[in-house]
């Protein structure tokens, strides 16, 4: 924890894993062991300098850190307003965000004698950057994937066997994260010996969310350090998309006790927040409950019983939120609001036609977000994006959204 | 405080065999076909009644009891009517005990409170809530202790000697042992580390201790039962409704599949200390 100050929005979470009301440990007994061993190991690699060394390392030899804070020139042109700028985290080895986090933890897997990794993914980018980790520190990598997603998301499907990594798919629910996170806790607790859960998002029982944010935090640190260099100030707005919401809090936390810099989450709106089950915009459409080891808002029935949601991303499907979105949620440090699945659609079109970068889909909720801010702004205002991926995995399906023919 | 739960385990002591604790999922696979399971089960052999809750999200169980579940929800059953199976049930028996098994969501939704009240006046005598550790007692366990309801944590062999004396602390009832590291209905790998377990578990605390995960037929019930002071069957209960199904529903062999069934686990309880 790096933060002080009593009124600080960075201290969280405190010793029982809470932001305010939110996250916890709520996981089986069996487990519970194992999440307080990754804690006192995760604390004791933290105040590490060798660990926080390698990190570093790998972060610029093997990743390509720092990604560049790039000027959107046309895009700014086109929206006639704030100057947009992308945090180009889709140029990161792997194509995504998600390789800052893998390569966190791999290394303290390692640190903890674990000789197998198992991942749940969604888009599948979370599984790419954990098969690629395990494929460089040689260690056996299962992944669960939801069999929809498996669909969905075939190049990536690919890409984690080519690497090694063994896939199942998951058929139980609707076969979409929710259901590869449960089969991926189910094997964790059958093989607690010998397996490490690397978890993707900033969400599940504590220590995960704030673990995957610290991992991920160096995201708003560069930007924070980029835009001193290139605007000589903070930026006046950041925007993200929020899944489980690892990219986004990356992104902001550095920003969250600074109060002219005005913050935005973009959830996925699917076919609009009205349409029941249509949708998988946790904070703006659903209410606070517990699963996958935490308490944060989720979407679900006047039963309690978790509802599957829909996203056209994959990696936005999700009925959860990591919990210390939640928290800023209430607090209104952080505005979330839900794009649809056709503002996505724009905007994704907009991003490749005008700036030559496909992003991924998920990325495209929050850009879709910046087209509603950017010409509301004044044009000496800056707006930063995190382009959390590539969209090379999405093109077949956006293609066929579209009718396009090869 | 006291529920039935205690009277159940001293009886079935001084008859000098374990308690048959009988898991059955509530509303599977109906509403009305899951009461009549629930109401023939005393008389066929069951002790211990434990009483599954469906959730959506069931990450502790395998598929035989996670399929029990979504036949039971797709049914139509809310945590409201399985109180009302509870209260339908005390009109008939006042002595058999019923545990309610699950994970806390559709509790945290129905309100704690509210919850404990009404799981009380529905006649509940104790919580099993899997994704509870002590960490969280603050949530649902100490609320429940204060409803005069006995709260029952699983001990695992995760659970070390160090980490024991937490987990038993507020824990009331009975100790449920979970006879391995997995999801319900897998395979017990070794009998005798069970026992041992169970034998350090005793160690720790004057509570009965309750064997369950993966016992499946009389004869694992007659060896489980040699240590124990009772034993859990679960996932063979859902199996058994499972396959009795005809396109997804209930038939005439439904009901009488659980009770032959459990009337065989009945006696392989009763040869446990026999045996030994």
């Amino acid at each position: 924890m790096t933060a002080t100050g009593a009124n600080s929005l960075r201290n969280g979470p405190d010793e029982e894993g809470r932001f305010g009301l939110y996250g916890g440990r709520f996981v089986a007994e069996t487990l519970m062991p194992l999440i307080l061993d990754l804690e006192k190991a995760y604390r004791a690699a933290q105040a590490d300098p060798e660990f926080q060394a390698e990190i570093r390392h790998l972060a610029k030899h093997y990743v390509g850190r720092p990604s560049p804070l790039y000027f959107a020139e046309r895009m700014t042109e086109h929206l006639g307003g704030a100057k947009v700028y992308f945090k180009r985290e889709e140029l990161n080895h792997t194509g995504s965000h998600k390789i800052n986090n893998t390569l966190g933890q791999i290394l303290l897997a390692r640190r903890m004698g674990k000789t197998r990794i198992i991942a749940e993914t969604g888009a599948g980018q979370h599984g790419v950057a954990t098969a690629t980790v395990c494929a460089k520190f040689d260690l056996p990598c299962v992944v669960f994937m939801g069999a929809t997603d498996v669909e969905r998301q075939y190049p990536n499907v690919l890409r984690m066997k080519m690497l090694g990594a063994e896939v199942r798919p998951v058929t139980a629910g609707a076969g979409t994260l929710k259901d590869a996170m449960n089969e991926a806790l189910r094997d964790w607790v059958t093989n607690v010996d010998t397996t490490y859960y690397l978890i993707g998002t900033a969400a599940g029982p504590h220590p995960y969310p704030e673990m995957v944010r610290n991992f991920q935090s160096v995201i708003g640190e560069e930007i924070k350090v980029q835009m001193q260099e290139i605007e000589g100030k903070l930026p006046d707005a950041l925007v993200a998309c929020v899944g489980g919401g690892s990219n986004a809090i990356g992104t902001f936390h550095a920003f969250l006790d600074e109060p002219s810099v005005k913050i935005y989450g973009a959830e996925a709106g699917g076919h609009g927040i009205d349409v029941e089950n249509g949708h998988a915009a946790s904070m703006t459409g659903g209410r606070p409950g517990v699963l996958h080891g935490n308490r944060t808002y989720l979407l679900q029935d006047a039963d309690g019983q978790i509802l599957e949601g829909h996203s056209i991303s994959a990696g936005l499907d999700y009925p959860g939120v990591g919990p210390e979105h939640s928290y800023l949620h209430d607090t209104r440090r952080v505005t979330y609001v839900p794009i649809t699945d056709n503002e996505a659609l724009e905007a994704f079109q907009l991003c490749t036609r005008l700036e030559g970068i496909i992003p991924a889909l998920e990325s495209a909720h929050g850009l879709a977000e910046v087209m509603k801010l950017a010409p509301t702004m004044g044009k000496d205002e800056t707006i930063v994006l995190c382009l959390s991926g590539r969209g090379d995995k999405d093109v077949e399906s956006v293609g066929r959204y579209l009718g396009m023919n090869a | 405080m006291t529920t039935r739960i205690p009277a159940r385990f001293a009886k079935c002591a001084a008859e000098g065999r374990p308690a048959l604790g009988i898991f059955t999922m509530a509303g599977d696979p109906d509403f009305a076909t899951g009461q009549s399971i629930l109401d023939a089960l005393p008389a066929a052999g069951a002790d211990i009644i434990e009483f599954g809750m469906p959730f959506s999200d069931p990450m502790a169980d395998g598929p035989g009891v996670q399929m029990a579940g979504q036949r039971a929800l797709a049914a139509g059953q809310t945590l409201r009517k399985t109180l009302a199976m509870v209260e339908a049930f005390r009109s008939k028996d006042n002595d058999t005990p019923i545990v309610l098994m699950g994970y806390y969501n559709p509790i945290y939704i129905f309100g704690v409170e509210p919850f404990l009240a009404a799981a009380k006046a529905a006649g509940v005598d104790g919580l099993i809530v899997v994704d509870l550790p002590p960490e969280e007692d603050e949530e649902l366990c100490i609320p429940a202790l204060n409803a005069g309801l006995n709260f029952i944590r699983l001990t695992t062999p995760t659970t070390d000697d160090k980490r024991l004396p937490a987990v038993l602390k507020n824990t009331s009832g009975f100790v449920y042992y979970v006879s391995m590291t997995g999801i319900t209905g897998a395979t017990i790998k070794s009998h005798a580390a069970v026992g041992e377990a169970v034998r350090r578990i005793k160690h720790h605390t004057d509570l009965p201790v309750a064997v369950g995960f993966g016992i499946k037929t009389a004869d694992d019930a007659a060896s489980m039962g040699r240590d124990a002071d009772g034993v859990v069957v679960g996932t063979a209960i859902c199996n058994a409704v499972g396959n009795s199904l005809e396109n997804g529903k209930a038939t005439a062999g439904t009901v009488s599949a659980v009770t032959t069934l459990v009337a065989g686990l009945a006696s392989g309880v009763k040869r446990a200390k026999a045996a030994a």
